[in-house]
């Protein structure tokens, strides 16, 4: 029986009244008495150097402000990068400055070298055109390969050459490696692109900076995932305020999807101008700007090779990787190819010697940082790109080769650092073979062929390593940062809470997710609990939403505030109902003295917390608690996805026609929400698969720069989606027992998509092994007649 | 946008005097024209909207069997209100963009914007429609320039454009994945004494007739009459979106298509 209320019952999204009747309050809805606006100059080419910027004329347009350029900055920190990756040597990342506006160089189009502020937008882009530039353009550094080679243009001229770092993970003995393989009976391997990625969240990004002379005291209203994290790294890194004197504040967000995680130089400087102005500043990107300005995601180029005994058991594993990381360290960026992306190669295998090689790249393109999945599609996508090929080239079943190879013994150490602490993948494949009625795709698939189709069928397997994440494993590795998270529960008299929460809700259901956790614990409505989220001056603090964190990590954090709620509770009722605290129960509501018809209700004992005239001495009036959680581990969702595509022989036009994913997610607490979440997952991934394509010249000019050649998937580019998450093994480490699933279909589906796609290719006697994404029916078109 | 003057005139005669201003330009649905603005692209002294002038609304089907429309009708409207009097035009009208868009722009600013994606173009070259404007009248052939040019004088308005009616049509778009424009579109109108078939979306050249298709058609209308007939790929468009090849190879499948369609 499906609950209808509390954990496991599909309620329904509350937030989604105010979304969908226009009564959201998004950052560009905020207008602050007084403010100026600001238009950013940006760079059109994509390498320079900057001879002279003249804003004299811009500065005497009408309506300016002021006018800042890289010497406005010079005494003020640049952008920080969160973790610091050690190289294969033991020798740190190469970390270059990346000011708030361009100083000495320009390194990718859309790079601010300039800032009007003025009364209005128009007058600001006016003056900006005015500003006289003179850039000596130099050559762009945009391909990796050519970029790691010796004597390459420097995109940063102090540092030794464009390799940010040369890592490694797993066995560290090439020899060892080498001897595996040549050892190997069958050895399959793939060289493939993991294409760069543009978010494209549906609100721009916004920033509108507020300053109080009278109290010196900052405001930061901004599109964020994470207001505290951007309140940290502001404060301490880039502008040195102090943090009580700064409120980050992120209200209604239009979606992140990671790539609104990260401190942009646009915050730091709405914040910064809001003082030097003496007005409040406010920038709204337009959408055009976003494309470059955004940091992009995936952009990976690898070489990966598979090694099998005669038993096709996995024996090794070696990637050769060139990770993109555009002009500069966005935030997370370092950690995106390296301890997101090589922990995850052993996939869902027992594969015994796994070796793991990145070198991440300085460009001239737009940085690139966590983008949902964030390092697990790049390493999914690989690993079973390559399984699928070894498959098809030894002639046995795919399911049947990776059923072969499961881990199957749970807690398990992968030869690439990590804990699986519990799975069931041959259970979720069950899953998906029946929901997916992989008995009946040979029937579709003769029904495809009678239209002129070939139809494809693609099988692929995933885990990701979420919840992210333990700060004493995460400090070892390199993150400047803890990855715990908090959460204040504060009871009202009459018996309402606000739970304040260190996540943020941009479109993953929260406020209706996170009540049903509480007041399942009380046994109270759900109306009676609303969450507070999106403002450091109303949360304690909190590490915000990314990495499927926020249940697993700041929900562990609500469960346990919520624990000392109900355990200082049951003391007031103990007193009320003159029993021993021992003997007091909390159920629907009521407390009540074990083995008697004594009870008192949730109300009741609020209301004398806070009116304490009948109290105990010993305790304090008052009911809030709060808690931090650090995860002891991450968590591992893991799943099963199939896809089913016709492919037009004619043009090479790719359509989905069946999408079925098994999850493990462990416990759910709202079904309903889990399923838009894979749902939302898969139509991303899809469009990485089919549509999207976000592609520099050599001269590094965006060539996909605008929805006119940047194709995001549309409602009838997917299909409706079969999901199962029925297959559930708890996580073992946290309250809930939950494990997180919001990048799962991002993660899951890119590579299904394609093995779908050569599997229809070659089922019409097509021998293609590999065509890049996105499938454009160019691609497949070209690939069918080469 | 810069700022610039607006006006909204009730007559063709109104409209031309105002657009003789330096500088002027119309604005038909804006669906080009605004995007542009916004982008600071161009910068026009003042728009003149042709939407407020009746004459150049609306679809009507003439004596002599041809549907005249006026300059600013909508596509919206050219696919509803031609839906029974010619079904493939209505067609491909219902295919433009999105329902905003078709709700706003309109089929003169389409053709006098003659983007080589675009639709209509093929259309009214495939055809053999005669543009009609306040100063003179433009047989298709004559018109297309080539892409973004045309035959239209400066200042000069389409208020109306005549199409012959065809015993069959067809319009086959191959949407680029992105902006949903043609990728490749063929439109292939047969008439009694004839074959069009205009190519929209593939040529450097902009809208174009595939003539070596028309002959074949003409001596025996079926699929198959194509075989071993192929565009040459050389000044066909090459992007991100497709080689040349496949644009070669595209307007082959999507005129054999529009074929089938008129069986
Ligand atoms: C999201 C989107 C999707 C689209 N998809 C498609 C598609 O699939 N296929 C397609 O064909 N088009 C597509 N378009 C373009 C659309 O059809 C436009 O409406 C059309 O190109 C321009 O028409 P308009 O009336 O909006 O003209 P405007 O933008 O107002 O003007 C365009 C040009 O024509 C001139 N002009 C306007 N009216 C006249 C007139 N009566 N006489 C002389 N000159 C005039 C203007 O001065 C300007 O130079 C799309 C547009 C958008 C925004």
């Amino acid at each position: 029986m499906p609950k209808d209320s509390g954990i496991g019952a599909s309620s329904k999204r509350r937030e989604d009244v105010r979304f969908l009747t226009g009564a959201g309050n998004y950052t560009d809805d905020i207008n602050v008495h007084g403010q100026a606006y600001v238009h950013f100059l940006r760079s059109d080419i994509a390498h320079g150097r900057i001879k002279s910027i003249d804003t004299s004329t811009a500065e005497a347009m009408p309506g300016v402000v002021k006018v800042f350029t890289g010497k406005d900055f010079e005494g003020v920190g640049g952008m920080p990068c969160g973790w610091e990756v050690t190289d294969k040597h033991g020798a740190p990342m190469q970390e270059p400055p990346h000011p708030i506006l361009a100083q000495g160089k320009v390194r990718h189009v859309g790079d601010p070298i300039a800032a009007v502020v003025a009364d209005s937008l128009e007058q600001a882009r006016d003056a900006a055109e005015a500003i006289d530039l003179d850039i000596e353009e130099l050559p762009a550094v945009i391909d990796m390969k050519a970029a790691a080679q010796d004597g390459a243009t420097l995109v940063h001229d102090d540092l030794k050459n464009n390799i940010c770092y040369d890592w490694q993970l797993g066995e560290t003995d090439d020899a060892k490696v080498d001897e595996v393989f040549a050892n190997a009976a069958h050895v399959t391997t793939l060289d493939l692109v993991n294409n760069r990625l543009v978010a494209n969240p549906m609100e721009p990004r916004v920033a509108v900076g507020e300053y109080k002379r009278g109290t010196d005291e900052y405001t930061l209203y901004t599109t964020s995932q994470n207001p505290h994290v951007i309140r940290l790294l502001m404060c301490a890194f880039v502008l040195g305020l102090p943090e009580h004197k700064v409120r980050v504040v992120a209200p209604d967000v239009g979606g992140g999807f990671g790539t609104k995680i990260f401190h942009y130089a646009e915050e730091a400087f709405c914040t910064f101008a809001a003082k030097a102005c003496g007005r409040p500043v406010k920038w709204t990107s337009s959408r055009s700007e976003a494309f470059m300005s955004d940091a992009h995601g995936r952009d990976h180029v690898s070489k990966i090779e598979l090694a099998l005994d005669a038993d096709n058991n996995f024996i090794g594993l070696r990637t050769n990787t060139f990770a993109n990381l555009g002009a500069y360290l966005s935030t997370f960026s370092s950690s995106v190819p390296t301890w997101l992306h090589g922990t995850l190669m052993a996939g869902n295998y027992k594969t015994p010697v796994i070796q793991v090689n990145v070198k991440a790249m300085f460009t001239n393109t737009v940085p690139v940082d966590a983008y949902r999945g964030a390092g697990r599609p790049e390493a999914t996508f690989q690993l079973e790109r390559v399984v699928d090929k070894a498959a098809r080239e030894l002639g046995v079943d795919p399911i049947a080769l990776r059923r072969q190879n499961f881990v199957t013994q749970f807690p398990y150490d992968t030869p690439v650092a990590l804990t699986y602490d519990t799975g069931d993948y041959n259970g979720t494949m069950d899953k998906l073979e029946a929901a997916a009625d992989l008995a009946g795709f040979a029937a579709r698939r003769t029904q495809s062929e009678a239209k002129g189709k070939l139809r494809g069928l693609g099988i692929n397997c995933y885990i990701e390593a979420c919840g992210i994440a333990p700060s004493n494993i995460v400090g070892m590795l390199g993150a400047r940062a803890g990855l715990y998270d908090a959460a204040t529960v504060r009871v009202n008299a009459t018996g309402s809470i606000s739970v304040m929460v260190g996540a943020h809700s941009h479109g993953q259901g929260h406020e209706t997710a996170f009540p049903q956790v509480v007041a399942d614990m009380i046994g109270i409505d759900e109306s009676l609990v609303e969450i507070v989220h999106g403002d450091t001056s109303k949360i304690p603090f909190g590490m915000g939403t990314y990495g499927s964190r926020s249940l697993a990590v700041c929900g562990s954090a609500m469960v346990k505030a919520t624990e000392k709620v109900i355990e200082k509770a049951k003391k007031i009722a103990a007193h009320l109902l003159e029993a021993s605290e021992a003997d007091i129960e909390l159920k629907d509501g009521q407390f009540s003295v074990a083995g008697t018809d004594k009870s008192v209700a949730w109300g009741d004992v609020t209301l004398t917390a806070y009116v304490p005239h009948n109290f105990p001495l010993e305790v304090e009036p008052g009911l809030e608690e709060t808690a931090f959680y650090d995860p002891a581990n991450f968590t591992f969702p893991a799943g099963a996805y199939a896809c089913e595509v016709e492919v037009d022989p004619d043009t090479g036009q790719v359509s989905i026609e069946k999408f079925t994913a098994a999850d493990d997610f462990g416990n759910i607490i709202n079904p309903m929400i889990v399923d838009g979440q894979v749902h939302g997952g898969i139509g991303q991934g899809i469009g990485q698969a089919l549509l999207e394509n976000c592609a520099y010249d050599a001269n590094g000019q965006l060539l996909s720069a605008s929805y006119m050649d940047y194709a995001m998937p549309r409602a009838d580019d997917v299909p409706f989606y079969g999901v199962d998450h029925s297959s559930q093994t708890p996580c073992t480490h946290n309250p809930l027992g939950v494990k997180g699933c919001g990048e799962a279909g991002a993660i899951g589906s890119p590579p299904a998509v394609v093995n779908a796609v050569l599997d229809a290719l070659n089922s019409g006697g097509k021998a293609v092994d590999h065509i890049d994404m996105p499938m454009s029916p160019s691609r497949v078109w070209s690939a069918m007649n080469s | 946008m810069y700022s610039f003057d607006f006006e909204k005139p009730s007559t063709i005669a109104d409209a031309v005097a105002a657009l003789g201003a330096e500088d002027a330009q119309a604005l038909g649905g804006g669906q080009t024209l605004i995007p542009t603005l916004k982008q600071r692209l161009a910068a026009p002294s003042k728009l003149v909207s042709m939407s407020g002038i009746a004459e150049m609304q609306g679809v009507c089907a003439e004596d002599d069997g041809s549907v005249s429309i006026g300059g600013a009708t909508t596509h919206a409207t050219v696919a509803l209100d031609t839906a029974a009097t010619y079904p493939a035009l209505a067609a491909l009208a219902g295919q433009i963009g999105d329902p905003a868009v078709r709700n706003r722009g309109t089929i003169g600013g389409s053709v006098a914007n003659n983007d080589p994606a675009a639709c209509y173009p093929a259309g009214v070259l495939g055809s053999g429609a005669t543009i009609v404007t306040n100063a003179r009248q433009i047989a298709a052939d004559a018109f297309f320039e080539g892409m973004f040019t045309t035959a239209l004088d400066e200042g000069e308005i389409i208020t109306s454009i005549r199409f012959p009616v065809p015993q069959a049509a067809s319009y086959q778009k191959f949407l680029q994945p992105a902006s949903r424009f043609a990728l490749v579109g063929v439109y292939l109108a047969r008439f009694a004494d004839g074959v069009r078939v205009a190519v929209t979306g593939a040529s450097e050249d902009g809208v174009f007739r595939w003539s070596e298709a028309e002959e074949a058609l003409d001596k025996e209308f079926r699929p198959d009459a194509l075989m071993g007939l192929r565009i040459n790929p050389a000044n066909m468009i090459a992007d991100l979106h497709g080689s040349k090849e496949y644009r070669a190879h595209l307007v082959s499948v999507m005129t054999k298509r529009a074929i089938e369609a008129c069986m």
